[in-house]
């Protein structure tokens, strides 16, 4: 596949290829179909960040829930690892551990302490006991660097605190791929850079394939292999740009020329979409 | 809210207030005839024009003055069916509202939880809850073999569709995405009811009995006085704190009627700190808002 040269180096992750084959979204409340994704085709390697940018409304989180199983596709097909998640026949994929979700405006359970939220998985998949979980669980967050909120509840930790912790529960599943739906949208621009490294040094100890919907192209081509700028709706790709930034990146990226070339490249079919989605006066969808 | 530091200063400023009004309530209460001062003759005069033939305001005059009822509280106190009122009172109290609770949560989450039972269950719920427990007391005196039932049945209503209502509400304002979090990392139906249903109605509950409980006093003061008081023990106040205040307004003792007020006030202010603190301790994770 085209995007192994932008492959990171080390171990290639082996798992996680999503394949997303002319899927077709039509809601239809009440008899006025309105299509939200359009014979859309994307194919996302095993251990690649793949960028989803597009403006508000245009459609790509029907994409995301399709893919986690929280809604139907009209017609189309959706693999993962050449099998089959959902299709024309089978609409509905069925919600798994081996794709996990972190949401837009974080899914913490607010009545579990930090740690609790990082073991449920396992717990629930049955695959390991709760003292287990948790152990693993205290690991990985002294790994992500959350040492001394884990007897906290989310509510007392600040958002950032609690995205990263979000993203180390998902990996607590061993997923094959991490679906992130705007995970950083509320943060502020500085929380925002300091959050992207952090994922970056998740992602480089667990080569997991991400598919991350932004709506931020200056996010989408710092993190990602690929970024798939999409139409306002309906959503299909409109430009499929491969980021030859190599991995390991760090924040001096910003400012390098070639990732400003991109964002040059790249910058207007992002707005043209953006223009038509405010004409078209989408609201958040 | 929860969590905050001992303030002298608001004990100052709560202290300060009741003091105060307890000396303008003495105060009014003592100064029956103010009206007959003669720098106020004009004023009376005017009252009597518009038809007033009493001497004084019926205002705060027919009270009885805290120091009087401070008095009659003095022996009161020594009384064992005084205490046996309270005695009373409490268990109608809590017996309908723990009856409420077993019989309203489990309702009310199978109510949120399956759209059969929605459809089934809450039309004639609806139609039921706009009427007031206490019109239910004719009815549930005969009904309920004894007397006692039937009040416990009346105060069991007032906090019942209050714990319904909020459980429906609560389970139903649960974001989606606790679910989907929940689905996609694996659980099955019963986790999800146990770990994300239980936990997020988990509040709503506890606001829920804390009003349910408010209303389970106001209510069950209002049936005894009705009902007459239900098994009667040792002569005057046998009957739970609503019988005890009645039976001193017909007894004319109108210290009494007040020192029962204030026992009623004294005892829904414990149990709902009682269930307040309960409720904190459920939910710990609601203290750091």
């Amino acid at each position: 596949m085209a995007a192994a040269t932008a492959m990171p180096q080390g171990a290639a992750a082996t798992r996680g290829a999503i394949r997303i084959e002319d899927v077709v979204k039509i809601y239809d409340p009440e008899g006025a179909a309105v299509m939200a994704v359009d014979h859309c085709s994307l194919d996302i390697a095993a251990g690649e960040i793949c960028m989803i940018v597009g403006p508000s409304g245009c459609g790509k989180t029907t994409l995301l829930n399709a893919i986690a199983g929280f809604h139907e596709i009209t017609s189309g097909r959706i693999t993962l690892d050449g099998e089959v998640l959902c299709s024309t026949e089978k609409p509905r994929s069925t919600p798994g551990s081996d794709r996990v979700v972190v949401f837009q405006n974080g899914a913490l359970f607010p009545w579990k302490s930090n740690l609790d939220n990082v073991a449920f998985g396992p717990v629930m998949q049955g695959k390991l006991s709760k003292t287990e979980a948790r152990e693993k669980a205290l690991s990985m967050m002294a790994d992500a660097g959350l040492n001394g909120v884990e007897h906290n509840f989310p509510g007392e930790v600040s958002s950032g605190v609690r995205r990263r912790i979000e993203i180390v529960r998902a990996l607590m599943n061993d997923p094959k791929v991490l679906l992130l739906d705007e995970p950083y949208r509320a943060l502020d621009s500085l929380t925002k850079s300091v959050m992207h490294e952090a994922l970056l040094e998740i992602y480089y100890r667990n080569k997991v394939t991400i598919f991350f919907i932004t709506h931020d192209l200056e996010e989408a081509i710092f993190l990602g292999h690929k970024v798939a700028i999409m139409t306002s709706r309906p959503c299909k790709p409109k430009k499929i740009l491969t980021v030859d930034i190599p991995h390991p990146r760090d924040y001096g990226v910003l400012t390098s020329k070639r990732f400003r070339e991109l964002i040059e490249e790249t910058n207007e079919a992002v707005h043209e979409e953006a223009v038509k989605a405010f004409q078209s006066g989408e609201k958040e969808g | 809210m929860a969590g905050r530091k001992f303030d002298s200063k608001a004990l100052a400023k709560g202290v300060f207030s009741i003091v105060v009004f307890l000396v303008l309530w003495e105060i009014g209460s003592r100064s029956k005839t103010w009206i007959t001062a003669e720098s106020l003759s004009g004023f009376r005069d005017a009252l009597g024009a518009m038809g007033f033939s009493k001497k004084y305001l019926p205002w705060i005059g027919a009270i009885p003055a805290p120091s009087e009822v401070v008095l009659a509280w003095g022996t009161v106190l020594f009384d064992p069916g005084y205490w046996h009122s309270w005695m009373m009172s409490g268990m109608r109290v809590g017996g309908g509202f723990f009856a409420a609770m077993l019989v309203g949560i489990p309702f009310g989450l199978a109510l949120a939880v399956s759209r059969t039972t929605y459809g089934i269950g809450f039309p004639v719920f609806e139609l039921l809850r706009p009427i007031p427990p206490l019109a239910w007391v004719p009815a549930s005196i005969i009904f309920w073999p004894t007397q006692e039932l039937s009040i416990a049945f009346v105060t069991f209503l007032g906090a019942f569709y209050t714990i319904v209502i909020n459980v429906v509400g609560g389970a139903r304002s649960i974001d989606v995405r606790f679910f989907q979090a929940a689905q996609s990392m694996g659980s099955s139906k019963a986790d999800i009811f146990r770990r994300v249903i239980l936990p997020g109605t988990l509040p709503s509950i506890v606001v829920g009995s804390a009003v349910g409980m408010g209303i389970t006093w106001e209510v069950v003061v209002a049936a005894e006085m009705i009902s007459g008081g239900g098994s009667q023990v040792g002569g005057t106040s046998g009957g739970g704190l609503g019988f005890f205040i009645w039976n001193s307004y017909v007894g004319g003792s109108y210290e009494q009627i007040v020192v029962g007020m204030i026992s009623i006030g004294i005892a829904g202010f414990i149990s709902s700190e009682l269930l307040r603190h309960f409720g904190k301790y459920l939910t710990p994770w609601l203290r750091l808002r």
